[in-house]
């Protein structure tokens, strides 16, 4: 990063996950990078989507542009597949910010062959450790559903993936 | 146009692509066919969430193959090299799930190989990549299901050896000998004797012969762009 890609970082802070909101695409980590060109009229994007089929993905990039797009002349985005997009690329603000949303955050980092996602360690609504995994999926390819076995609340747990 | 034939002798020819695009387009569709029918909620949306997954990779691999709309909703049935399995119709939920067994089996094995090929192109070993997670917990998905059924109620258990009899002759684009080994130790804990690995077996799809059933899904999902070529948001 340096001085001028700060703007273009700043903005995309502003720019929320359309299914999270409380995050930003730079909390989820899959903006990878931000180069703007040295008049700092032109900038490129590089954004690593988070699941295959996430139907976010189209929204995010149309966001990104949308944002930039006041502040400079010319923006170009990049889909950069590889290496893929994991949970580690969440900042620890971003698993902050999910817990007080309701959502528990991704529990520790990924490990190989992937098909261990993770537990997590608390319930977002009343902080106890006694969970139970009601399916898989949910609302969307990013979340597992769970519920708190001490008050009962059903929550999304971000998958760690 | 690109087409399944012109990679025939292709730069990348040790892996099919147009099977693994076509097999998981053609079993997004399938499974897109459960929503708002699944048993319970929560299947609805594991299987809108793994159509979801099968869709984003074929269209990854369609993308590197041509133009992705073209292919998808404007190739004839026989121009499509889906295996054969992933066309059949959706049949109960027990169906549904030993099928996606079937598949997981395949697809849990080759994104790897994917991942890793320096002769694909890295956009294709990018898509494959991310395939691997996901395929991982597709497959974790279907095997939990097929035990639960298999050893389950007396007609749970019957429905599952009713599909597994009727799966089996639509193994042999799918299966390899580590295929064989991934599904046993499921079938095993499902209590559904796994049959012989010498049984006959289809394998046509790859010279473009398909099921009738093939026909009537294209009909449905190409119907939209074929109506309104050019159409979009």
């Amino acid at each position: 990063m340096n001085a001028t890609d700060t703007r273009a970082w700043a903005l995309l802070a502003q720019v929320p996950d359309p299914e999270i909101p409380v995050l930003s695409v730079v909390d989820l980590g899959i903006v990878r990078a931000v180069e703007d060109s040295a008049d700092q009229r032109r900038v490129k994007v590089t954004l690593t989507p988070t699941y295959s089929g996430c139907p976010a993905t189209e929204v995010i990039a149309r966001d990104v542009r949308t944002a930039l797009e006041s502040s400079y002349d010319e923006v170009e985005i990049v889909t950069q597949l590889s290496p893929a997009w994991t949970t580690d690329w969440m900042n620890d603000a971003a698993r902050e910010k999910l817990s007080g949303f309701g959502i528990a955050p991704p529990a520790g980092r990924t490990t190989l062959p992937l098909l261990d996602v993770g537990t997590p360690q608390a319930c977002p609504h009343c902080g106890s450790a006694g969970v139970e995994e009601i399916a898989g999926f949910g609302s969307t390819p990013c979340k597992a559903l769970w519920r708190c076995r001490s008050c009962r609340e059903p929550f999304d747990y971000f998958k760690r993936h | 146009m690109a087409s399944p034939t012109s990679n025939a002798a292709g730069p990348y020819a040790a892996i099919d692509l147009w099977r693994i695009a076509d097999g998981c387009l053609v079993l997004s569709h399938r499974l897109s066919e459960w929503m708002s029918r699944a048993p319970t909620m929560e299947e609805d949306i594991a299987l809108g969430n793994i159509a979801l997954d099968l869709l984003g990779q074929s269209r990854g691999l369609l993308q590197v193959l041509g133009d992705e709309d073209r292919l998808a909703y404007f190739r004839e049935p026989q121009e499509f090299r889906n295996p054969l399995i992933c066309e059949l119709p959706r049949g109960d939920f027990g169906f549904t799930m030993l099928r996606q067994l079937f598949v997981d089996c395949w697809l849990v094995d080759l994104w790897p190989d994917v991942a890793a090929d320096d002769t694909v192109p890295a956009e294709v070993r990018g898509v494959a990549e991310k395939a691997v997670k996901e395929n991982a917990y597709h497959l974790r998905h279907s095997s939990s299901w097929v035990v639960r059924l298999g050893d389950g109620t007396e007609e749970s258990r019957r429905r599952m050896q009713e599909a597994l009899d009727a799966l089996w002759p639509y193994r042999g684009e799918v299966a390899s000998d580590r295929w064989y080994a991934r599904i046993e130790p499921v079938l095993t804990e499902a209590t559904l004797p796994m049959p012989p690995r010498d049984a006959w077996t289809q394998r046509s799809s790859a010279d473009g012969w398909h099921t009738e059933h093939l026909g009537y899904l294209l009909a449905e999902m190409q119907s939209l762009a074929r109506a309104h070529p050019g159409a979009s948001w």
